[in-house]
């Protein structure tokens, strides 16, 4: 019955008392591995990490040159159509390029928009958040009403703005576009993360265990980076298993829109950007980036839900 | 709680804003222009110049701000550059179109995750419950312009049931509400689900249980009414996303709404139309909080609103 | 006269991934109708399942009352079907909870939470309830109960929500009230003020109960006779005098020393029970507190002692022990006197060092 879960952790309480323990974390992650789910997703998430570090040296094409005179756009070859190829594996887009090889470099793309800005977002909002939290005072009051204001915007469509905004400068054009992506994932989303940190903060800074550091003479910076971080630390590190495919999300769908990565640079949103207006004549240009996406997506979320029943199983949800 | 209602009401007018501040700071930080829409053929500069003139670009950012903002009081929000008509009578037109895409699309998404949340926190670990926290997950996970591809794939190309892009007749409408409400429906779910499970297990259940109440009633009277005050407090972020999804939906199905209108205003950097969107969008989330927050008030005695 | 509730060789179980929990094991003991028990013991040793098992409130699964019968009014309990025991909790046996913070629904009035029982089991209609309500209200003390009737459980203290409780538990005139800790949960001040209240009413209505708590200083005086629980087990069962004045089983004269004790000298020192509980999923295979007691013998170890009557006991006293038993080693030992080799002390103390350090420590 639904009570199940609540009972099973009673029973649980009965035995710790003399039942060997694993340590915390030692005990997370062997419940994450025993997560069917998150193992899967742990996998995707590693071959698409190799096959983005290796693209040069498996992509069979170039991603971006365009072949000479193609004789059309080709379909994947289980398709059995006459429009095949046996060199072009999964067929070639509108341009004559071969889908296989831009699959494997828009890789690149998404992994390195997965990890940059979620590495500035937490720098950044974890800092702000502690301060603070753990200070009050006029930061709180303005990282406060800041979230309020952004709170009031939605995620996505600041990112549009700014994005778009700058699209057009030479900053815009960096990189082939990412460096400004990076920028407007940071800025959109160090706000959610110092806000969970501040939460956090305030909650531990109550707790008995900050207090009997503080009476003992620790210092704040002490109280901080050894009470406090290791505390907060479970559910940032959730918060950054769905931080990262929002980012790659983020990407894909200003691409999508045509405001992302410059072309030619392939990347998963772009070639369906590109693909959509051939969508019924070559469905498998656009389906292919699309499953891509849906797999490494639904791989993070499984990462991330099994992190976060793995670190607090009574949030289990 | 009038009080409470209008104070919140006033802390608003703030928070809307910043976000014209913001949007405005960010359009005129903006390199290029939304007149040289052509590299090649570069438009005459007294052309150029009359445009700004008429748009109020000529004068000092500060000051095209305050008149900006000032107009905006009057419900004047300038003329779109791209169209050649006022904001307000785009909007107008958009506007029906993307409320009743964004209400249909919550309306379904409520009426399928509060039972399925429900049901799959009552059914726990059975396959019901895994077939709709999959649900869950692929909902919440898959972006909706994927999910679009997915479903005009097979709805569209393969089975000819629905026309792939327009809007008007009822057929043309279910594409794009369905997928809309998706994300929502899939976060709502995962929320009810959670609440029913957080709530279930409380003491108070079994005090209800002891007392002799029938499952159903314990279920209905004891855990549901607990169990709704969160799933309550996460449909305003539900609403907001819904927002968020219908600039791509619109844009993906070519439905004539605010959405669509947007996307093509921000490529075209027509300055105005983003402006009013915005604040329009900023207007919505800021409602709908707020809303979320009274009827909180209202479901949970606990909460104190009238202070 | 003829018990109201007889319980025989009950055991309920928890199946959990380490493995079989035997939360009550084996437990026989009965209540005559007014009468009032006392079930004491550590926390975890089995005492509210065995209430929660009375009232087939056992979450199943993980939990399932795996044998025995519980008799009530001359029915088996475990053998009725699901309507017949919805029939009899809240009307015939009512339950009160350790912690009226969280056992009260938070959303739903106090009227609406007392007035649920009255119309189900009472068929009261809602004027009649909400009448029956205030009486209710007024009975277990709450001022201007009137005028409190439509506010929430978190408008009132801790002392009134536990009143609401026990006026909760009276509302359907049950023959057997189950008291889970009642005041556990409360200020030491209004623990008083509620067992006496609880006494009253109890003997008012002439209500069988059970008070079930960790504190011997609890039960003193407030039942007429109490089982000690250790794993599941009834260890010790006797009257209340007698329990006090002569208890038989080593591990409720570690309970005794426990308690703080206004009559005894100032320098009697409070001292605790060493050592950790059993692992109920691999209990130890002779007496249970074998690897707790000070006394204990080589023969504890190997075979585990029936609950047996006391030699020369006054009345109808039973303890779990070798020592205590009729030739038994600890027969004539007066525990106030000698507490034990205190080398085994150390000894315990010591192992349950080495096994809490292993342990990392929680939240």
């Amino acid at each position: 019955m639904a009570t199940a879960s609540a009972t099973q952790e009673r029973a649980a309480e009965l035995n710790v008392l003399s039942r060997k323990q694993r340590s915390l974390w030692g005990d997370a992650l062997y419940r994450l591995f025993r997560n069917k789910a998150a193992v899967a997703g742990l996998i995707v998430i590693a071959m698409a990490f190799l096959v983005a570090i290796f693209a040069p040296f498996l992509a069979p094409f170039s991603p971006i040159e365009i072949p000479k005179n193609p004789a059309s756009q080709m379909e994947p070859l289980w398709t059995g159509s006459k429009f095949t190829d046996p060199r072009y594996l999964l067929g070639t887009d509108f341009l004559g390029r071969d889908i296989v090889s831009r699959l494997i470099f828009a890789s690149r793309i998404s992994m390195v928009v997965g990890f940059v800005p979620t590495a500035i977002v937490f720098g950044l909002g974890v800092t702000v958040g502690v301060t603070a939290g753990f200070f009050g005072g006029w930061l709180d009051q303005l990282l406060m009403r800041f979230t309020d204001i952004v709170y009031a915007f939605p995620d996505f469509l600041f990112l549009l703005i700014i994005v778009a905004s700058f699209r057009a400068s030479p900053f815009g054009k960096l990189l082939d576009g990412l460096m400004l992506i990076f920028v407007a994932i940071a800025i959109v989303g160090w706000v959610g993360v110092a806000r969970l940190t501040r939460g956090q903060v305030l909650a531990l800074k109550e707790r008995e265990f900050v207090e009997a550091a503080r009476s003992v003479g620790a210092t704040p910076r002490r109280i901080m980076a050894k009470h406090l971080l290791p505390n907060a630390l479970a559910p940032l590190i959730v918060t950054a298993a769905f931080v990262v495919p929002n980012a790659m999300l983020g990407e894909a769908t200003l691409s999508f829109l045509g405001v992302g990565i410059i072309p030619p640079t392939p990347s998963w949103g772009q070639m369906i950007n590109e693909g959509f207006p051939l969508f019924s004549a070559n469905p498998w240009a656009v389906l292919l980036p699309a499953i891509c996406i849906s797999v490494v997506m639904l791989s993070f979320t499984f990462v991330g839900d099994g992190l976060r029943d793995a670190l607090d199983p009574r949030m289990k949800t | 709680m009038l009080k409470y209602t209008i104070r919140r009401l006033l802390l608003m007018i703030p928070t809307l804003f910043f976000v014209a501040l913001i949007t405005f700071a960010l359009a005129k930080a903006a390199p290029g222009s939304p007149f040289d829409k052509n590299p090649d053929k570069p438009p005459k500069q007294e052309i150029v110049d009359r445009w700004n003139k008429f748009y109020g670009l000529d004068k000092p950012v500060p000051e095209q701000f305050v008149m900006y903002m000032s107009n905006v009081l009057h419900l004047d929000f300038g003329t779109s550059i791209r169209r050649q008509r006022p904001v307000s009578e785009i909007l107008g037109q958009g506007f029906p179109v993307t409320a009743q895409l964004g209400a249909q699309a919550l309306i379904l998404a409520l009426a399928v995750a509060l039972p399925l949340g429900v049901i799959s926190a009552l059914k726990q670990n059975t396959m019901v419950d895994y077939g709709s926290l999959f649900f869950a997950t692929v909902g919440t996970t898959i972006p909706s312009f994927v999910m679009a591809i997915f479903f005009i794939y097979i709805f569209a190309l393969g089975l000819h049931l629905f026309p792939i892009t327009g809007w008007g007749t009822p057929q043309h409408m279910v594409m794009p509400t369905v997928i809309l409400a998706l994300g929502a429906a899939a976060f709502l779910a995962r929320i009810t689900r959670a609440s029913m499970l957080e709530a279930i297990r409380q003491d108070y259940v079994r005090t209800a249980r002891s007392k002799g109440l029938r499952e159903q009633v314990v279920i209905v009277g004891h855990v549901l009414k607990n169990a709704m005050i969160p799933v309550a407090t996460v449909v305003g972020p539900a609403a907001a996303g819904l927002i968020t999804g219908s600039f791509i939906i619109e844009t993906f199905f070519s439905v004539p709404g605010i959405g669509r209108e947007y996307v093509l205003s921000i490529t075209a950097l027509d300055y105005p139309v983003i402006m009013a969107t915005t604040l329009l969008y900023a207007f919505f989330i800021v409602v709908a909080n707020l809303s979320v927050d009274l009827v909180y008030g209202m479901l949970d005695p606990r909460i104190k609103v009238a202070k | 006269m003829t018990d109201l509730l007889e319980v025989t060789d009950l055991h309920t179980q928890f199946f959990t991934r380490d493995g079989v929990v035997r939360a009550v094991d084996g437990v026989t003991f009965q209540v005559a109708a007014g009468e009032t028990l006392g079930i004491v013991g550590e926390s975890g040793c089995g005492k509210s399942v065995t209430a929660l098992s009375l009232m087939r409130l056992i979450p199943q699964p993980p939990g399932k009352i795996v044998s025995g019968s519980i008799m009530f009014d001359g029915q088996d309990i475990l053998k009725m079907d699901d309507d017949d025991v919805r029939g009899i909790r809240g009307k015939s046996i009512a339950m009160i909870f350790q912690d009226p913070m969280t056992s009260l629904n938070p959303v739903l009035t106090i009227s609406r939470q007392i007035s649920e029982a009255l119309e189900l089991h009472m068929k009261m209609d809602k004027n009649e309830a909400r009448n029956r309500t205030i009486e209710l209200l007024e009975l277990v003390q709450i001022p201007s109960a009137k005028k409190r009737i439509d506010d929430y459980p978190h408008q009132f203290s801790g002392g009134m929500r536990q009143r609401v409780m026990i006026a909760m538990a009276l509302s359907c005139g049950p023959k057997l009230i189950l008291a889970d800790e009642p005041t556990t949960a409360l200020d030491v001040t209004i623990q008083a003020q509620i067992l006496d209240l609880l006494k009253n009413l109890a003997r008012e209505f002439r209500t069988a109960f059970i008070l079930i708590t960790h504190d011997l200083g609890v039960v003193a005086g407030m039942t007429q006779r109490i089982n000690v629980m250790y794993a599941g087990r009834i260890v010790e069962k006797a009257d209340t005098v007698e329990l006090f004045a002569n208890p038989k089983m080593p591990y409720t004269w570690g309970l005794l020393r426990s308690i703080p004790r206004l009559d005894e000298s100032r320098r009697a020192k409070l001292v605790p029970i060493e050592g950790l509980p059993p692992d109920l999923i691999a209990p130890p295979p002779g007496c249970k507190f074998e690897p707790r007691c000070q006394y204990r013998r080589d023969v504890c170890s190997e075979k585990e002692p029936e609950l047996k009557r006391i030699p020369n006991a006054k009345s109808d006293h039973e303890a779990r022990c070798w020592g205590t038993q009729e030739g038994g080693w600890l027969v004539d030992t007066d525990w106030k006197r000698e507490i034990g080799d205190t080398r085994l002390i150390e000894a315990i103390k010591q192992e349950t060092a080495s096994v809490t350090a292993t342990e990392t420590p929680g939240e």
